[in-house]
């Protein structure tokens, strides 16, 4: 079943948000729906955080409407900001910064946070085991937080936005700073939460994570939105199929030889030449003239869209 | 409704206050379970001393001091003295530096308020939560008191909810300074600035009779001075003269307090 067949659980429209005479989100619309994970990439500083901020009711758009759907279901609908309180209570969130409690165990951070929905501590007690299964911490339940590693913070954040059982989810960047192991981990329990029908909203710097875990994905550049869509189409419509990059003494002398010619497109990048093609055979076959070259032959990817449309210049604020 | 502007809602609009106010205080109550012997011991050891040294050093000079005409020991004068003061502190305290760390160190205040909990409760849950240690605080103190025979007039049942209202003025008003606190050096300032002369201008250590003119004006606006006229008489088994007018200048100092410190931390979290 194709998740953006079913009805919006979440609806945002022409949202702005300006700081002085700076645009930070630019008229963003966007939708998800029951069951999707829809990822949002952009350099730092494109207005992700922001954006997720304006979900929450955390900071007043400037224009725009933001909706909640308790269930897909549009004669329920609930408006930002005034419904604030009834659409959190129906969230799971995990920020950017762990804001979990030092003071207490992964056990008591999970009772004290289900007490802030207004959930009865027998409520809680009976979900607190599932949810430290969840994140793998049951042999830490009455582990204090300073005894925990980063990736076992970041899941006990996932569990405790999973208190309130929500339907929806918005992740601002949840593993950023992992390990390749504990990423891995965590990926494979958010896949198992769309597997159960709930909604993710993710920003992530991550390529890979974008590529593997988001139904669709949304790329964002100073506040506005760039491209939307599924990551393999997104890469079919925007990018050759193929990219050859050439590195090593005198490769820059390349970009302006014949060789150009057979690729579609070009970039130079330090000491990197990037040709995109569609058909890399007789390019590859012309750098066999140059073997003091050294050359690599892949297909196109997410990094390379990101990059197109994003550009590769560093961020002023990066 | 969609695409005009929205203007952002107004900083002293009333507070909305909910009882989601009750798990922030919970909160901190389970934290405080965990350390609450030293902290106690923290709390209290100050004031106890301050009590002995004071009251029985220089009591021993002092003698009697008149009070409303009749002649108190020392050591009774203080010890009702320094039992708001010791509220005066312990909320000071608990509203300053303890919140500052929740609200901006550990980012407790961001966690919660990504659940279904307002600012406004969290403020309010703070603000009951730091009158909750200086009403402990105090009843703690007021029990050595008795076990020192200083008083045991029964009147001192009713300086239990007077103390709570000093916690109550106190934690509010440092609330305010929470909200514009950059970092905890800020907080010194508040403590020699205002907490220190008002110790000294509110009738703790020695009666206000003594202060020259204009102190004796600032002296008579002072939070402190309101609760140490209304719990002193207590402690001689007296009721305090023109108790109405002094519990206003509380709960005004209370409530205004409170809604400046209110708006004040809604514009720290406003952008």
């Amino acid at each position: 079943m194709s998740p953006a067949a079913l009805s919006p659980i979440f609806s945002v429209q022409a949202l702005s948000k300006h700081y002085g005479a700076s645009t930070v989100v630019n008229n963003l619309s966007f939708d998800i729906a029951q069951g999707e994970c829809l990822g949002v990439i952009g350099p730092n500083g494109a207005g992700k955080t922001t954006t997720i901020r304006m979900c929450l009711g955390l900071t007043s758009p400037d224009t725009g409407r933001i909706t909640y759907f308790p269930g897909g279901s549009a004669a329920a609908a609930l408006h930002m900001p005034q419904d604030a309180m009834a659409i959190k209570e129906r969230l799971g969130i995990v920020s950017q910064f762990d804001s979990l409690d030092p003071d207490f165990s992964c056990a008591e951070n999970l009772l004290v946070f289900g007490r802030y929905f207004g959930l009865k501590d027998a409520v809680i007690r009976q979900r607190i085991p599932k949810l430290l299964e969840f994140a793998a911490l049951t042999h830490k339940a009455d582990a204090k937080l300073s005894e925990l590693s980063g990736g076992m913070k970041r899941r006990l954040s996932l569990a405790r936005a999973l208190v309130n059982d929500p339907q929806l989810l918005l992740l601002d960047e949840p593993t950023t700073g992992l390990d390749p192991q504990a990423r891995h981990l965590m990926w494979e329990r958010l896949q198992r939460l769309v597997q159960q029908g709930k909604s993710i909203l993710l920003t992530t710097h991550f390529m890979d994570e974008a590529e593997r875990l988001c139904n669709r994905l949304l790329v964002l550049d100073h506040g506005q939105k760039m491209a939307e869509g599924a990551p393999r189409e997104l890469i079919a419509q925007n990018l050759e199929s193929e990219v050859v990059e050439v590195y090593g003494a005198g490769a820059l002398s390349l970009a302006d030889s014949p060789l150009k010619a057979l690729a579609a497109r070009l970039e130079v990048s330090g000491e990197t030449v990037f040709f995109y093609t569609h058909e890399a055979r007789p390019l590859l076959a012309a750098l066999a003239d140059h073997p003091q070259l050294r050359t690599l032959h892949r297909p196109a990817n997410l990094e390379d869209l990101f990059l197109k449309l994003t550009g590769r210049q560093i961020r002023e604020d990066a | 409704m969609t695409e005009r502007p929205t203007a952002p809602p107004a900083l002293f609009r009333p507070p909305q206050i909910s009882w989601r106010w009750l798990p922030v205080f919970r909160r901190n109550l389970l934290v405080w379970r965990k350390l609450a012997v030293p902290s106690l011991v923290g709390n209290i050891a100050e004031p106890l001393i301050t009590l002995v040294a004071f009251g029985y050093g220089l009591g021993a000079l002092v003698g009697q001091v008149q009070l409303n005409g009749t002649a108190v020991p020392y050591i009774l004068f203080l010890a009702s003295g320094s039992v708001c003061m010791s509220a005066m502190n312990a909320a000071s305290f608990e509203a300053l530096y303890s919140a500052f760390s929740r609200m901006q160190v550990q980012r407790t205040w961001d966690g919660i308020m990504n659940a279904p909990v307002r600012l406004d409760d969290v403020v309010f849950g703070e603000m009951l939560w730091a009158a909750f240690k200086a009403l402990f605080t105090s009843i703690v103190i007021l029990g050595v008191m008795l076990a020192l025979n200083i008083s045991h007039s029964p009147m001192l049942l009713l300086a239990l909810p007077l103390l709570a209202l000093i916690g109550i003025v106190f934690s509010s008003i440092a609330l305010i300074f929470n909200a514009l606190a950059k970092g905890y050096d800020f907080f010194t300032y508040y403590f020699t600035l205002f907490l220190t002369p008002t110790m000294f201008l509110s009738g703790v250590f020695f009666p206000r009779e003594q202060l020259p003119g204009v102190l004796r004006l600032i002296s008579d606006v002072l939070p402190l001075t309101a609760a140490v006229e209304l719990i002193r008489p207590l402690f001689l088994g007296e009721w305090p003269a023109r108790a109405l007018l002094h519990l206003v200048v509380l709960v005004a100092y209370a409530v205004v307090g409170f809604w400046v410190a209110l708006a004040l931390t809604r514009k720290r979290f406003r952008n």
